[in-house]
């Protein structure tokens, strides 16, 4: 198992990150547009004193030399946009607040969706199935920006029982409009997956052959049935997890939450070099993380991957 | 050093100039008991060091926390800031400021004309890499601004010097009569020199920072808030009323205005107005919709590289054929007025030029129209084709929309929309890459020189590549005309300059436009858009 972890997360992982970087590092700037393009142009003088302090009059294989650099001694650099901070001052900043709605909106999508959808296999072909199923295609295609600003009108502007926005640390009145949100979509998809994979996982042999043996149908489902189908959610759920916990740009700029989505649309408006590399391989490094997660998982869960 | 004597002193001006300054409350008024506003501040301030400021976001804040030479009174109208009182010297071309002797640092100590001239020439060094490094040389013309700037000679040799820490001299390259005008500007402010070079560009995090203004920042969170506190050391702070403000950098203006109508928010920022919701803003909340005129343009500029563009009779058939009306008022919608010069009427110092064909029905102007395009040899066999260009967002494109129809009208005009997202768009436009474009220009000052430089030759954001030494000439000549009448003249010979050679075809005048809540008052009408806090009471509710 070490050996495996080694393998995953030393061997592969690195090169891939390296890959992951220098792609990104020269994609980004063959973006039209500069990070210091601006309405009312700057003189040539004022751009070059700019760029100067940038290091972007070097020759772009020196800029990028420099920065694996810096990234060894763990320096994301400098933002181009937010002069008063640097990158990891900003993610460092902005991930708690991303982090803690992403983990309240997973933990309630997981146990959600896989309950609707093992309720739904259970119940195949009958009511129950079809208006779990029908409201989860809803899930699947209601994009949140209708989602966010309905809710807010709702429960903000006409009800008046929570914010329409803002953060406040994440105080429970203003997470759980954004959780909502968030979550929604991972629900129905994980409920889809859930109720493909058991309705399968319930037609196989073995699970028939505990049929014929009388155990009671609770039994069978905890015992026999659930890991099994389990198996393609947990697949999903890895880079699920990275997504949802490195923030939603949605969610976060409509109800102003001060995270890393938030961070990443503007970097990428903005041309903020620093600070679109430094979370791609932030989120990179998450993703072959939970990716390793996942298969060391697989093999707790299912033994016949151990073979 | 002390002042020499033999320079001639040509105009005791100023002071105590008439206008609003901080929160006057009139007698009577009942006022709430908690004086805290949450405003909206569009986005993120790319920074808190007012000498790096980029634009809106940023000097609105650092008009806040900062208070410079001079200071917008509530009408845009500029008044004594830290300055209590200034003089011309030399024919105006230099100037001597004297500085209040109550200005405070946030943290005690006093504001001096030394703070001043460290702050312009930190401003100016390369090394600061601000990007309105150009503003003191360029548009105040302080003596080497622009070589320093250049790189030419040390930012020690700016026409900068603190006399003692009660006066400030400023030498010019040239006089320039409008130069207190140029000094309200957001990224004019004095700076804590102590503190800068304590803390370098750590200087602006709360508990650091130190401010001369009405407000002091007590708390930042990156893309949520910021909150400023009353400062007890302005020198004015009796007079003001707020004790807590809140910015925040709400950049969709639909989540913004969902925040203002459940109460999160007194007031949205500048063009918080969502079009989408203006029809339900009109039937719901019609008196807090606040609008006057703004000191800003939105135009059409045309390419003088592209074909058949360098042709005036294809540039003035397009503008003419332009109905400005129907775009200002029922297609935006929000206060804009149709704009027939660049220049908008109600920039301090211009006196509005009608042009002839400005008096038109639009009826003679489609006429007069179709004959330049037919002139010109656009027929139907050889219709006129283009790309207009705008950057990406709705209002834009109802506007592009409607031109082309417009354009349509008067002949056999096939115009191709091309939007791009907002740095695509800037670096196509900068690099001549278009045909006819969506321009915008808002002043940087209350002076017809701020929009009209634009289409000077020599000017970085001129990407029509218009090019009349005439027009340059009068340029250069306003700038050192002293007399009002005669410079105000001047501005419009290069209004109708503009109104022949037709580089542009404006469009409208931008309208300043928020939602406010009736109980926030105090506010004027700067045409500029800023609205301080240190003016602002909030009503008994």
């Amino acid at each position: 198992m070490l050996k495996f972890i080694f393998r995953r997360l030393v061997l592969e992982a690195l090169p891939t990150l390296l890959v992951l970087v220098t792609v990104t590092f020269f994609l980004i700037r063959l973006a039209p547009g500069g990070p210091f393009s601006t309405e009312a142009a700057m003189p040539p003088e004022v751009m070059a004193a700019v760029a100067a302090k940038y290091r972007l009059d070097q020759p772009v294989w020196q800029q990028y030399l420099g920065y694996l650099a810096d990234l060894a001694r763990g320096d994301f650099g400098p933002s181009f946009k937010y002069k008063d901070f640097t990158v990891n001052d900003l993610v460092w900043a902005a991930a708690p607040a991303s982090f803690r709605l992403g983990l309240f909106a997973f933990v309630i999508a997981v146990i959600v969706g896989v309950a609707a959808g093992v309720t739904a296999a259970l119940r195949q072909n009958t009511w129950i199935d079809y208006s779990v199923m029908g409201v989860a295609m809803i899930g699947v295609v209601l994009p949140n920006f209708v989602l966010a600003p309905a809710l807010a009108l709702v429960f903000a502007i006409w009800l008046k029982w929570l914010p329409a926005g803002g953060w406040e640390g994440g105080k429970l009145m203003y997470v759980v409009l954004p959780v909502a949100v968030l979550c929604q979509h991972y629900i129905s998809v994980i409920a889809r997956i859930t109720r493909g994979s058991m309705i399968e996982v319930l037609g196989s042999p073995y699970i028939r052959t505990a049929r014929a043996k009388g155990l009671p149908t609770g039994y069978i489902l905890r015992r026999h049935a659930l890991k099994p189908a389990l198996l393609p959610v947990i697949s999903y759920l890895g880079p699920a997890f990275v997504g949802i916990i490195t923030g939603s740009v949605v969610v976060e700029s409509f109800f102003g939450i001060p995270g890393i989505g938030q961070l990443f649309v503007n970097g990428a408006l903005n041309r903020d070099y620093p600070m679109v590399l430094g979370l791609t391989i932030l989120i990179g490094a998450l993703t072959i993380f939970f990716n390793a997660v996942v298969d060391i998982l697989y093999g707790v869960i299912d033994p016949r991957i151990r073979l | 050093m002390r002042m020499p004597q033999r320079l001639a002193l040509i105009t005791a001006a100023v002071a105590c100039l008439p206008g609003v300054f901080a929160a006057e409350v009139p007698p009577g008024t009942q006022l709430h008991p908690v004086q805290e506003i949450v405003r909206g501040n569009g986005t993120e301030p790319a920074t808190l060091d007012p000498n790096k400021a980029e634009g809106r976001p940023e000097s609105s804040l650092a008009l806040e926390m900062f208070e410079g030479l001079v200071s917008p009174d509530i009408n845009g109208n500029v008044v004594p800031g830290v300055a209590e009182k200034w003089e011309s010297l030399e024919g105006g071309r230099a100037w001597r400021f004297t500085l209040r002797s109550n200005a405070r640092w946030s943290d005690g100590s006093p504001v001096t004309a030394h703070d001043f001239e460290y702050a312009f020439k930190r401003m100016v060094d390369p090394k600061t890499a601000s990007q309105y490094a150009w503003y003191l040389g360029k548009a105040s013309n302080v003596k080497n601004g622009t070589a320093i700037v250049e790189g030419k000679v040390p930012p020690s040799e700016l026409g900068v010097k603190a006399l003692d820490d009660r006066h400030l001299l400023i030498t010019l390259e040239q006089p320039v009569a409008y130069l207190v005008a140029t000094l309200a500007h957001g990224s004019l402010m004095p700076v804590p020199r102590k503190v800068i070079e304590k803390y370098g560009d750590r200087w602006t995090e709360p508990g650091k920072m130190v401010s001369n203004g009405a407000y002091k920042l007590a708390e930042r969170v990156v893309n949520e808030r910021i909150v400023m506190v009353r400062n007890p050391m302005y020198w004015n702070n009796a007079k003001t009323v707020i004790d807590k403000v809140t910015f925040l950098p709400i950049v969709n203006q639909s989540a913004e205005y969902q925040r203002y109508r459940a109460n999160g928010l007194d007031m949205t920022a500048d063009g918080g107005v969502p079009p989408e919701q203006l029809k339900q803003i009109r039937r719901e909340i019609p008196s807090e919709l606040v609008t006057w005129p703004q000191l800003g343009t939105y135009f059409y500029a045309f390419n003088f590289r592209k074909k058949p563009f360098d042709d005036v009779r294809v540039r003035k058939a397009l503008s003419l054929a332009l109905q400005r009306e129907v775009i200002a008022e029922k297609l935006v919608g929000t206060g804009e007025t149709p704009a027939y010069s660049l220049t908008p009427p109600n920039a301090a110092g211009y006196v509005p030029v009608v042009h002839e064909w400005q008096r038109w029905t639009q009826a003679q102007r489609e006429n007069e129209a179709r004959r330049l395009l037919a002139e010109a040899g656009f027929t139907k066999t050889r219709p006129l084709r283009f790309e207009l260009l705008y950057n990406t967002n709705e209002n834009h494109k109802k506007i592009a929309l409607a031109a082309a129809w417009m354009w349509r009208r008067i002949g056999p005009v096939e115009v191709v929309l091309v939007n791009q997202e907002w740095k695509s768009f800037l670096d196509s436009r900068a690099r001549g890459e278009f045909e006819v474009c969506r321009y915008s220009w808002v002043a940087d000052y209350n002076e017809p020189s701020t929009m009209l430089d634009l289409f000077h030759s020599k000017h970085g954001s001129n990407d029509s590549k218009y090019n009349n030494p005439r027009y340059d000439a009068i340029m250069e000549q306003a700038k050192v005309t002293s007399d009002a009448n005669d410079r105000a003249r001047l501005y419009q010979d290069a209004e109708r300059i503009l109104a022949q050679d037709f580089p542009l075809a404006n469009v409208y005048h931008y309208s300043v436009r928020r939602l406010i809540k009736p109980w926030v008052k105090g506010y004027g009408r700067d045409p500029e858009g800023r609205i301080l806090t240190r003016d602002l009471y909030i009503l008994a509710h």
